[in-house]
């Protein structure tokens, strides 16, 4: 028999959520999505009337991490509604069932949610050698992923492993590590080592309400989440551009939170919401912490290493070309609320770039704290942020 | 006639795993590990930069996120003779019981509550005798009628939906399950509560590594560089946050995870008798007060147990040759001396041999090789590590805080100390630990403050850096207790590059394979006994699997496709 499944406003009802924490839950979803005025009433339309459908959470060569990101998300309406567990029918690290009456509910999902069900898949899948690297219930992961997919509504590939084979498909790649975009059509990859756990639930969200993927990049990314460079929004990119760099973990530039360029940083060429939505709560990311990006949600990140090793300047980027862009930042600004304020103090930064470029500038002296009047105005700009 | 059994896949764990056991007269009498997933970490560390060895093997794991880098960074700086400066040394102590806290209490109540607790049972629960039990138990401020006749609420309409997602087509009304409907209902109003709160402590790890899962490490340090009034760096504000994340923690374990275990273990009293299994215990030790070169300043000591004789501890010293050697005696590998040598980690050999049956299979050939896990032994002996083996070695070594606490769970529960050598045994370690290292943070948190306040901000020794400083050749060895047990790492450093790295991690030490003579590790010992009282219906397989807490995905084995021999090298 095909059922179907209940709303999310009629669980958020069952469970005694107002319609004002309702309305407050798809707002957060809205702003989490980027979506406009008349897309968000939509979404708040759909979740109210449309049905919740099933999901089906595999594991193939991964470490969790993804399926630990996912029940951080911080919304508490977002936990007990998406994260209610009611939907997720496999997961093998949540489930109560094991061996074959975990199998089982695959089976019944399939059988009784066709169409309708959402495949997600956290982690790579092992093609060499018949796939002997990878089995559940006797079966390879290709065999259990192949047939789950069939029926599916959607197939979500969580994390870098499922996106793109993340540390086990780094050279050599022993075990033919193979994303799994590479093995099925329509695949949205939410990369990430893990993922963000809002941008994981907004990709959920987006799909249930408007039963459709969200709009995709030539990768298969969800732009709302994949658009722009850490180094786009990166708190610290008025350092940047300013030419203040950290040069060693424990010097006055660490403690002063200058760019962490020099020391690695992979910002300039990592795409996510690490700077804008930040981690566990909007508490941190790793260069607010001090640690420079590493690039986990792009493909081949492993082999791009060594991490601490600057990364090279390549043509349209580099100090000075960014600095001549702002122009372009400042018009793109105007309309999309982006920090004027930080792009100002890049622009009164520039005399000091120039300085320092052509050597009026010594590294001493940036050591010694003579930009400082200008790093203070950066801080108090940043603080209010 | 014995019948065989299947658990695959073992469900509420990290990774893959999956065990077979043959059910004889209503009892376990003989059961296999096996785990099924193989990634090959260690191959592909070689050659490379080892200051970024931390992000890799912190890949292992996303449940144990943050042991394997502490181990990476403690293994390079090891090998390079590096000292960190204290403030790290508390920053990294202070991640370490932050995600035990969390680590611990989500096994509780996400992985193993489900073994105990019959969720549909707490439909027939009266809400307000719940609440008086609770009451009873705790302070805990939502321990009210109202607030269990909510949950109760909650679950009725999660049944009357008929889409139970994950607590669909489980065990409940199983004859094992033994709490009253009363108690069921607390359970799973915590299960719920413990969700939310879980997101929380874990903010530790994004303050000073900057998000979780995965937060980055530092070889040298930490990367909070301090200055109290820079909204930039680690100030006060972040600080304080830090200090309200540990009352909170202290207040969850206090008030709910350690009255709910000792309610649930008080129903369960027959559990401290089955689920032993092998009766030597190992621990590394950690949480270091004088640094991480004097074990003697470990809050968990460093030794072993054996024969389960609490009156001696023997010295463990996990970097000498003649301690620690592993077998591939049932699993997937072949070593050049055959299935009956067992071999140092350093002189390991990993050459991938997969005999089993192709896939599709029913069952695995037990009397051949059956798992992707390598045998650990030390000094010969099947050891179990984890919060047992911590607790047994800190008690026998009559740490005042250890013993203090495990007498007083033993006096509780009205149970002798025998009745720590069992599958409750187990469950219960790992909640006293909880609570002692809940107040553990609180001490290296105040050291950390003060330390900053007296104006000491170092972070970071930089000196050896640059790897210009580095000598031709090192050789380092790095060991922690993981939540799930000892943990060691090695590393060969050649001329700035990773020439070997290798792990041996908790999980391989006890749900392995058995060994070339035939001795069970741990999981397929404690299996042996068990009582199943519905052959198809796993739930007390589970139980016992579930009190090691395993986590596959960090011990399984490198291999190499191409058959080469892997000199050194071995993913546990
Ligand atoms: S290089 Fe890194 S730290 Fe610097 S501005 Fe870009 S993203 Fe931020
Ligand atoms: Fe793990």
């Amino acid at each position: 028999m095909v059922k179907e499944p209940l709303s999310l406003w009629q669980i958020a009802r069952s469970r005694g959520y107002s319609r004002r924490d309702f309305l407050k839950f798809c707002g957060y979803l809205s702003a989490a999505l980027g979506l406009e005025a008349g897309q968000a009433r939509a979404l708040t339309k759909a979740l109210e009337t449309k049905p919740r459908p099933p999901v089906l959470w595999f594991h193939f060569q991964e470490c969790t991490c993804c399926s630990e990101s996912f029940i951080k998300s911080s919304h508490p309406l977002l936990a007990d509604i998406l994260l209610d567990r009611i939907s997720l029918d496999y997961s093998l690290t949540l489930q109560a069932a094991a061996g074959e009456q975990a199998e089982a509910a695959v089976t019944e999902t399939i059988k009784n949610y066709p169409g309708q069900y959402i495949l997600m898949a956290e982690g790579s899948v092992p093609m060499k050698d018949d796939g002997v690297y990878c089995t559940i219930a006797g079966r390879t992961a290709l065999d259990g992923l192949r047939e789950a997919a069939e029926k599916a509504m959607a197939v979500i590939a969580w994390g870098s492993c499922a996106s793109n084979g993340c540390v086990q498909a780094a050279s050599p790649n022993p075990t033919g590590a193979t994303p799994i975009h590479k093995l099925l059509p329509n695949v949205v990859n939410v990369p990430g080592c893990p993922p963000i756990a809002e941008v994981m639930t907004g990709v959920v969200a987006h799909l249930l309400a408007f039963g459709r993927l969200p709009q995709l990049d030539s990768q298969g990314r969800p732009k709302a989440f994949y658009s722009t460079r850490i180094h786009d929004s990166c708190y610290r990119r008025p350092y940047y551009d300013a030419g203040l760099f950290v040069e060693s973990f424990d010097d006055d530039g660490a403690k002063k939170g200058y760019c962490l360029y020099k020391m690695g940083c992979r910002g300039p060429q990592t795409y996510n919401s690490c700077g804008i939505i930040r981690w566990n709560g909007s508490t941190s990311y790793p260069i607010q912490s001090g640690a420079p990006c590493i690039g986990c949600s792009e493909a081949g990140y492993y082999d791009a290493g060594p991490f601490y090793r600057s990364l090279p300047a390549f043509p349209g980027f580099g100090v000075e070309s960014t600095a001549d862009r702002l122009g372009i930042y400042l018009a793109a600004a105007a309309g999309g609320g982006v920090a004027l304020h930080a792009v100002a103090t890049n622009i009164r930064k520039r005399r000091l770039i120039k300085r320092e470029l052509e050597g009026s500038l010594k590294d001493k002296d940036l050591k010694a704290g003579k930009p400082k009047d200008k790093t203070e105005k950066t801080e108090k700009t940043e603080g209010g942020a | 006639m014995a019948q065989r059994i299947v658990v695959d896949p073992v469900t509420r764990i990290e990774g893959h795993l999956r065990i077979e056991a043959d059910v004889d007269g209503g009892r376990i009498t003989d059961a296999w590990s096996s785990g099924t997933m193989v990634r090959g970490l260690e191959i592909i560390l070689r050659g490379r930069d080892p200051r970024d060895a931390w992000a890799f093997c912190e890949r292992a794991c996303g449940v144990c996120t943050t042991v394997h880098a502490l181990a990476s960074v403690r293994t390079v700086e090891n090998a390079l003779g590096i000292v960190v400066p204290p403030n790290a040394e508390l920053v990294r102590n202070l991640m370490f019981c932050a995600h035990y806290l969390q680590d611990h209490v989500v096994h509780f109540y996400v992985l193993h509550a489900l073994d105990w607790v019959d969720v549909v049972s707490a439909l027939s629960a009266d809400p307000a005798q719940t609440a008086a039990i609770a009451r009873s138990l705790s302070s805990w401020p939502k321990n009210s009628e109202g607030y269990f006749k909510t949950v109760q609420e909650k679950v009725r309409s999660l049944v009357a939906s008929g889409q139970l997602g994950i607590f669909a087509n489980a065990y409940w009304g199983h004859p094992a399950y033994k709490l009253p409907p009363e108690v069921n209902l607390l359970g799973v109003a915590h299960y719920l509560d413990i969700l939310e709160w879980q997101k929380e402590i874990i903010k530790v790890h994004t303050i000073f590594g900057g998000k979780n899962p995965h937060p980055h490490y530092l070889v040298g340090g930490a990367y909070s560089a301090v200055g109290p009034e820079n909204a930039m760096t680690l100030n006060a504000e972040r600080l304080a946050l830090v200090g309200k994340l540990i009352d909170d923690a202290i207040q969850i374990v206090d008030q709910v995870y350690i009255p709910d275990l000792l309610a649930v273990a008080s129903y369960y009293k027959d559990w401290a008798a089955i689920g032993g299994g092998v009766s030597n215990y190992l621990s590394y030790g950690d949480l270091p007060t004088r640094g991480i070169g004097d074990p003697s300043g470990f809050k968990f000591p460093r030794g072993a147990v054996l024969d389960r004789d609490l009156s001696r501890v023997h010295d463990v010293d996990a970097a000498d040759p003649g301690q620690i050697t592993e077998s591939v005696a049932h699993s997937w590998y072949a070593y050049k001396g055959g299935d009956a040598a067992s071999l140092h980690p350093w002189e390991g050999e990993t050459d991938f041999s997969y005999t089993g049956p192709k896939p599709p299979y029913k069952n695995l050939e037990v009397e051949g090789k059956y798992s992707w896990l390598k045998t650990p032994r030390w000094k010969g002996r099947a050891m179990e590590v984890g919060p047992l083996a911590r607790l047994l070695v800190g008690y026998a070594a009559g740490q005042p805080e250890i013993k203090e606490a495990v007498d007083g769970a033993l006096a509780h529960l009205a149970v002798p100390a025998t009745a720590l050598f069992s599958t409750l045994g187990r469950t219960a370690a790992r909640g006293i630990e909880t609570q002692l290292i809940a107040r553990w943070m609180k001490g290296f948190y105040s050291d950390l403050v003060n330390n900053i306040k007296n104006g000491d901000t170092r972070m970071f020794n930089g000196e050896k850096w640059d790897p210009g400083t580095w000598p031709a050749e090192a050789k380092g060895a790095g060991f922690t207790e993981a939540p799930r047990g000892a943990l060691s790492h090695w590393i060969v450093i050649k001329d700035g590059k990773i020439a070997n790295y290798q792990l041996v991690v908790p999980t391989t030490w006890n749900g392995s394979p058995r060994d070339a003579s035939g001795q069970r590790s741990p999981y397929e010992a404690a299996l042996i006994g068990t009582p199943v009282a519905r052959a198809d219906q796993p739930l007390e397989i589970l139980r016992t699997i579930h009190s090691f807490d395993p986590c596959i995905a960090c011990a399984v084995h490198l291999y190499d496709p191409h058959g080469r021999r892997l000199h050194q090298v071995r993913v546990v």
